[in-house]
């Protein structure tokens, strides 16, 4: 804290920088916060890690006034205050760098940096001020970007550092990143670690959000586990390891017990060769993927989100094209010279149920029974001749909805007014109805409550017992243990394991999803 | 902190009052402030309205008038709103309006001499679809290919389709001898008959065929489907395997096409010869016209006839009092669009709150 005038140590007293006392939010009926308590320790980097749901991007949320709590209190410097907006958050000295760049990509880095604080209705004087001060914040932290160059042309590394210089800029001395290093390269994340360890000599207090243990090891000084909205447990970084967080994180949960029989793997009905994604920018999404699907078994993708499941499963369904190696479905070899669509891919017998029902499942304005023919629509008895025949569609949903039991059983109603199991589970119905041969599902159970998630699971292996190929992609590792026959655990775009689904060890998986494989030789 | 609380998100409104309710509520609307205008000028706003209604709908040759403008903002409602439900908005409906007339002319023109008329005038009409579609097919393409904004695009090809026309029509498509800009008068197998003693044609007809084609096309073919797909949720159409890139050119083809129609209307059911702008203003107004519809083809129809009425209820206004020229009849159909369709939710909360009292 040495570059603290003593004006400033005074004004910022000592003692925790914040406190949350009994902070607690609910989204409807889902609990996602409970009665958090946490100190932030003055001029400290402090962790937060959990899994995906865990609640710490809502708990972050909160404390910078983007969400209100429904009790609870903030205390900062001891004070309490109210955080109605990040108006609040900011004027208390907080300032908060998203996971998702909130820049104008077509204002230059200085023009962003004063975006909200021009200081007059004449531009050049703040602009001529802003340039001093990111001249000396450019210094000071190491945070070096051209303040000419347009958003557009940076690297997402330099992107989120004019997103750093905007809340110091700001006159923040308490940072929250959320994810900083999800779309990083391993030298940029070293990079913003040396930024960051430059903040905290500066007396800057940084809170970091993550779920990958490698980071909070590298440079925190303390960490919280957050699992199912609670503060499981607080550790001084050093009196740590990476196991002890894993086992913290994804807990000692009573694994869900399925009746299933042995599998009894067949021919191979996918199968997928160096697979890779690079995109747009450059940045490589899916490196070297690897593995075959066989009829009659389940094969769980196990991995904390954005690890590259999602281009996964948008590759294996024909959605996006690879941009390197080969895939083979049901007799169809695909790779960048020869890419699928979805109706082909559908056409061999793919059926995919997407990890985002809402944006890509089905159409939210759509009737029922329209969206329980989305992808199907030009298929007898749905249409002929590009006729629709509106009661065979009808009637159709009506099967579905009876088989699968989607309340209300109105095909008539909008798809967006069923609740998130039922809607859900009539995706999963209008993929399974067509016997597909190979079934790709992202998150069976995002959203879905504890009695659909059964039945959904159920209908999973049976599905399997009748010989289809079906590929988990889940966040949830309780689904995945209880439902693959075999597991495959995917981290920075890379499946780095393959583990046995009967002989499958939480803890050893956790920490593959971490990324701390390396380190368990040590700690094992 | 204490618990927040927020008022109970307004329920939405039930159809009837979404779909009837709503917009006579914004007509209602309308006309007061028409009449507050009427008023400032000097003239009596309920003998302004009398002669507004009598004028539209006061006798057969009125209705029939009113039929005959109501065709043409049938064609371009169904235009914008065929577009619409794709997620593409199509303000070029001027300019395919005007290269549908076009093509409808040429065809005329090179074959009323020979063909008889119930071939001639199905190759007519055809020819103006296609045209329009053609005229449409660019902006379409552009977007798909190139991701230039439909928006942008549409209403350039409005300017480009006129200068295209005043070129063609002084250069090129002039009756020999003519001192204005007019091609030569059709030979009478391209005359579409008049009806109760008006403008008014059997070009209706094709527009009510038009209004049921395109309900059928909507919400009765696995195209309009997919066309609706792509507008409601263009990330599902790609997971459903809809080429996107198709299914825009689809849709404004169509949109283009409907467009194109109304140089059938006015050239084989009134001016009997090609000429200029003889499309002026009805590209435009069909987009309030399917704001107004909400895009269905029913309310598309009715709006139409709404628009049909203004138009001729107003012509007959402004001749009958002076103090209202022709531009005051043009301030109040703007009147009438701002409120039908810039400001269609203004009343929303009102009427939301109004149900909510009730039990």
């Amino acid at each position: 804290m040495q570059a603290l005038t003593p004006a400033e140590l005074a004004r910022e007293g000592t003692g925790p920088a914040i406190e949350l006392r009994a902070i607690d939010k609910s989204f409807g009926s889902v609990h996602a916060v409970r009665a958090v308590s946490l100190d932030i320790d003055r001029g400290a980097v402090v962790g937060i890690v959990g899994e995906n749901g865990a609640g710490k991007s809502t708990l972050m949320s909160i404390l910078y006034g983007l969400y209100r709590a429904d009790g609870g209190e903030i205390l900062i410097g001891g004070k309490p205050v109210q955080m109605d907006s990040p108006r609040d958050a900011i004027a208390h000295g907080i300032g908060m760098v998203h996971q998702h760049f909130m820049l104008i990509d077509s204002f230059t880095v200085l023009e962003n940096l004063v975006l909200g604080a021009e200081g007059g209705l004449l531009l050049a004087g703040g602009m001529v001020a802003a340039r001093a001060e990111l001249d000396r914040l450019g210094r000071e932290y190491g945070l070096t970007v051209d303040p000419d160059a347009l958003v557009a042309d940076l690297s997402v590394g330099e992107q989120q550092r004019v997103e750093i210089l905007k809340v110091l800029f700001r006159g923040a001395r308490i940072l929250i990143l959320d994810e900083p290093s999800a779309v990083l390269t391993p030298q940029e994340t070293d990079r913003l670690f040396r930024i960051l360890a430059a903040l905290k000599e500066h007396g800057v207090t940084v809170v970091l959000i993550t779920h990958k243990l490698r980071e909070i090891m590298a440079v925190t000084d303390s960490v919280y586990v957050m699992r199912q909205g609670e503060v499981v447990a607080r550790r001084a970084t050093r009196d740590t390891g990476l196991a002890e967080l894993a086992e913290l994180m994804v807990g000692r949960k009573v694994r869900l017990h399925m009746d299933k029989s042995a599998p009894r793997p067949g021919t191979v009905l996918l199968r997928a060769e160096h697979l890779s994604l690079v995109d747009s920018r450059g940045v490589r999404l899916l490196d070297d993927i690897g593995f075959e699907l066989r009829a009659g078994e389940i094969v769980g993708i196990a991995g904390v989100s954005g690890n590259g499941q999602t281009e996964l499963l948008q590759i294996l369904s024909g959605i996006r094209p690879p941009s390197g190696g080969q895939l083979e479905v049901c007799g169809r070899a695909i790779d960048v010279a020869h890419p699928g669509d979805p109706a082909e891919m559908r056409a061999l017998g793919v059926a995919h149920v997407p990890e985002d029902r809402l944006r890509q499942g089905m159409v939210a304005a759509f009737a029922a029974s329209e969206t329980a023919i989305l992808g199907y629509h030009e298929e007898t008895p749905f249409s002929h001749n590009h006729l629709l025949d509106n009661p065979a569609v009808g009637a159709h949903c009506a099967g579905l909805m009876e088989r699968f039991d989607v309340r209300p059983p109105s095909p008539a109603l909008r798809s967006s007014s069923f609740s998130g199991g039922n809607q859900q589970k009539l995706v999963l119905a209008r993929e399974m109805a067509h016997a597909p041969r190979v079934l790709l599902v992202g998150q069976p159970t995002r959203g879905v409550d504890i009695g659909a998630i059964e039945f959904i699971h159920r209908e999973l292996i049976k599905s399997r017992d009748a010989g289809c190929a079906v590929l988990i992609v889940s966040v949830e590792l309780d689904e995945i243990l209880s439902l693959a026959d075999r597991i495959l655990v995917m981290f920075a775009g890379r499946i780095v394991g393959e583990v046995d689904g009967a002989a499958a060890d939480e803890r050893r998986i956790g920490l593959m999803m971490a990324g701390g494989q390396s380190a368990l030789a040590g700690a094992a | 902190m204490s618990a927040s609380r927020r008022p109970p998100p307004a329920r939405p409104l039930p159809l009837w009052a979404d779909v009837i309710v709503l917009p006579l509520v914004n007509i209602a609307l309308a006309f007061i402030v028409v009449g507050i205008i009427v008023a400032i000028i000097g003239v009596d706003p309920l003998r302004a309205l009398r002669l507004l209604v009598v004028g539209a709908v006061g006798s057969p040759q009125s209705i029939g008038y009113t039929l005959y403008y109501a065709t043409n903002f049938a064609f371009t409602g169904l235009a914008v709103a065929v577009a619409f439900h794709a997620g593409l908005f199509n303000i070029g409906g001027e300019g395919q309006a005007y290269i549908g007339g076009l093509g409808c002319g040429l065809a005329v023109l090179a074959f009323d001499g020979v063909l008889p008329a119930w071939l001639l005038i199905p190759v007519a009409i055809a020819a103006a679809a296609l045209f329009g579609a053609a005229w449409a097919a660019v902006p379409a393409w552009l977007q798909a290919w190139r991701g230039s904004h439909i928006v942008i695009t549409t209403i350039m090809f409005n300017f480009v389709a006129s200068a295209l026309m005043v070129y063609l029509m002084v250069n090129v498509l002039i009756a020999p001898g003519s001192m204005t800009p007019q091609s030569r008068t059709f030979g009478p197998a391209a005359q579409l008959p008049a009806l109760m003693g008006s403008a008014l044609n059997l070009s209706i007809v094709l527009a009510l065929a038009c209004c049921v084609g395109v309900w059928i096309f909507l919400w009765h073919t696995s195209w309009g489907y997919a066309l609706r797909t792509i507008g409601h949720n263009p990330a599902a159409a790609v997971y459903a395997g809809t080429n996107l890139r198709r299914m825009t050119m689809l849709a404004m083809c169509l949109s283009g096409a409907l467009a194109g129609f109304v140089g059938v209307n006015e050239l084989l059911g009134v001016q009997h010869r090609l000429l200029l702008d003889f499309q002026a203003g009805y590209g435009f107004a069909g987009i309030a016209v399917a704001l107004m519809g909400r895009n269905h083809p029913l309310g598309v129809a009715l709006a139409a006839l709404l628009f049909g009425a203004l138009q001729q209820g107003g012509a007959e206004m402004s001749f009958d009092i002076p103090e209202i020229t022709r531009e005051m009849v043009v301030v109040i159909q703007g009147l009438v669009i701002l409120f039908s369709g810039a400001l269609e939710h203004l009343p929303r909360p009102w009427l939301q709150a109004l149900l909510a009292r009730r039990p």
